[in-house]
């Protein structure tokens, strides 16, 4: 009976069957998504279930036991001077970051698109895609060889044109500067694959087309390259304005120094500080709460602004 | 197609350049190399002092090319055994950590690529939620304590294994590749669905194995936030935390002064060593990279596409 009703359901071509049939059908599938389940159920959403602890008084050992205390670890993180400061400087340095990491991938682009020699344009791509290969510890030395005060090639040339050298790396005022230029410096070539690619997809004709018409290289690439990239760049911009809160932590906690601590101390760095070596895991776990909050209500509004946009969206 | 635009491009550029155009292609040439300056310069400051003496190093007197030729730096990073223990156990958290990411990624990606399985879209939004939302630094290190991976190879590897990102790069790549057909043709034939996945989608998959490899590689490599927070021995210590002990924290280990024994007293020295360990430790990564580039370039193209 069933199975006659089955021969006549694939008879009938894409008639439903019950999920359970179909769950046993491809029972080979789930096998296979058993493990990372398993992973995400652990490692992610276990997690999740512990943040719980922010609203408890845990200090190790079990954490049921801990004694309920509200909103107590919020309240005492918005009253500390700290809050303003490292609220401040996670947005800085993103959304400087975020305007400066704008426009340069997409100049790279144009003018690799522009160029006729393919040798230089090779070599271009290579050495500029390269430094996204450097781990950050790397980096953040290279850093402070390249603009220490007194040997770095920067403060040497420096010091030839004008006779002075500058305190990069110990001053607070040039904290953001420093942080987001050599983000930069790594990233640009990275950033610019993207747009290398829709520039190579743009319909040759419309160049023939505007060759005919006698307009100039500028002009080809101000009314069809430029159009052409816009609707990426716009989709891009506005889905990297969903990472605004959620500065990386590898880069900022190793160019931190005594120095520079007023404007290098964000979010990240600071739970990291108060959580694991300060070991006040409900006050930390509070403020890592309130941190991943405004990202998910940011990313859903980025996310319902790129929908509107572009027809696209993360999810 | 890029092959078409490129020979376009080409086409484009021979016939009639105006003196307008050349101007703005010598402009153009211009920004190009400029890019390239900017970006190799202080690479090349690097090596070039790596090279030099730790007088002239510190002196300031070295700017593209060695003052001086030594291989003095050379000499210290490669007395150092903390620095061989780092490579080792690098390339055993390479080596195993790329491994279980791609199978972890590669097992969910696959069954949902699958238009036939059943609760898709509620398994994919399980997963995705995890890049929108996540409980924070300590719940999370709370959980890995509590499974007891605490100083624990282990913790490098199995917590981050799934990557949720490139799970929808690799499930985008299936989707757009391997045909419907295909799979109701191997069913047909009696095939499993494991014997599908193994002997028709991953033998198809090559481009995309390697391009997942390659950032699952470079990330182990790369990464030491996880082995920061996680372990505690020295001796499992990869690479990167013993770099930034000794390039950030300035840390030189006793072994390392008595085999360089100038070095407790110079301060040169220690700088020298610094400028030629940067160059040691990005070479294993630098040296592959030309090799590499292309799947370099299409994970990040087929990241792009959306399933």
């Amino acid at each position: 009976m069933v199975s006659a009703r089955n021969k006549a359901a694939s008879r009938a071509g894409r008639t439903r069957k019950s999920p359970i049939q179909q769950i046993v059908r491809h029972w080979q599938w789930y096998v296979l998504l058993l493990i990372p389940i398993a992973l995400t159920v652990i490692f992610k959403y276990w997690p999740m279930y512990g943040a719980i602890i922010a609203f408890k008084q845990y200090n190790g050992g079990n954490m049921w036991d801990a004694k309920w205390v509200g909103l107590k670890h919020f309240q005492n993180f918005f009253k500390t001077p700290v809050f303003w400061r490292i609220v401040k400087n996670t947005l800085i340095i993103n959304v400087y970051y975020l305007i400066a990491c704008f426009p340069l991938p997409i100049i790279l682009a144009l003018s690799l698109n522009i160029c006729r020699s393919n040798k230089l344009k090779k070599a271009v791509q290579m050495i500029t895609y390269a430094p996204y290969f450097i781990s950050t510890v790397v980096m953040v030395s290279i850093i402070s060889q390249v603009f220490h005060q007194n040997f770095g090639i920067i403060n040497m040339a420096l010091k030839r044109l004008t006779g002075t050298t500058v305190n990069f790396l110990g001053k607070k005022e040039y904290f953001y500067h420093m942080y987001v230029w050599t983000s930069v410096w790594q990233f640009v070539g990275y950033a610019s694959i993207m747009y290398i690619a829709v520039l190579a997809g743009i319909d040759p004709t419309l160049h023939e087309a505007a060759i005919v018409d006698g307009a100039s290289l500028f002009k080809r690439m101000l009314h069809i390259d430029i159009p052409g990239i816009l609707p990426t760049a716009t989709i891009l911009f506005i889905m990297n304005c969903g990472s605004i809160m959620s500065i990386g932590f590898e880069k900022v906690y190793l160019m931190q120094n005594t120095m520079n601590q007023a404007t290098s101390e964000v979010i990240s760095t600071y739970v990291y500080k108060q959580g694991l070596k300060g070991a006040q895991y409900s006050y930390s776990t509070a403020i890592g709460l309130f941190n991943s909050a405004i990202n998910l209500i940011i990313l859903i509004v980025v996310n319902k602004v790129a929908q509107r946009v572009g027809e696209t969206s993360l999810w | 197609m890029t092959q078409m635009a490129r020979s376009a491009s080409h086409h484009r550029n021979k016939i009639r350049m105006t003196t307008s155009d050349r101007v703005f292609v010598a402009i153009n040439t211009f920004l190009l190399v400029l890019f390239m300056l900017i970006v190799l310069i202080p690479l090349i400051y690097i090596v070039a002092a790596s090279f030099s003496s730790s007088s002239a190093v510190v002196a300031g007197r070295v700017f593209l090319w060695p003052v001086d030729f030594t291989l003095m730096g050379y000499q210290a990073v490669f007395g150092n055994n903390q620095l061989g223990s780092g490579f080792l156990n690098s390339f055993f958290y390479m080596f195993f950590g790329t491994i279980a990411s791609l199978a972890a990624t590669i097992m969910a990606a696959y069954p949902l690529s699958r238009k036939e399985l059943y609760g898709r879209s509620k398994l994919m939004f399980f997963f995705t939620f995890t890049m929108m939302f996540n409980g924070g630094l300590i719940p999370t290190y709370l959980v890995v304590r509590s499974v007891g991976l605490i100083d624990s190879r282990l913790a490098l590897i199995i917590p981050n294994a799934l990557s949720v990102y490139y799970m929808i790069v690799a499930r985008t790549y299936f989707q757009t590749t391997i045909p419907d057909e295909l799979a109701e043709a191997a069913e047909l034939d009696g095939s499993s669905d494991f014997g599908f996945l193994i002997r028709i989608v991953l033998p198809l998959s090559g481009p995309l194995v390697a391009t997942l490899a390659l950032f699952f590689a470079v990330m182990q490599w790369n990464g030491y936030f996880d082995a920061l927070i996680y372990l505690n021995t020295q001796s499992k210590y990869p690479l990167q935390i013993i770099l930034r002990n000794i390039l950030i924290m300035n840390e030189i280990d006793a072994n390392m002064m008595v085999s360089v024994e100038a070095l407790e007293r110079s301060q040169g020295l220690r700088e020298l060593l610094k400028f030629s360990l940067i160059v040691v430790a990005s070479v294993p990564v630098l040296a592959i990279y030309p090799f590499v580039q292309k799947y370099f370039v299409k994970g990040i193209m087929i990241g792009a596409i959306k399933g």
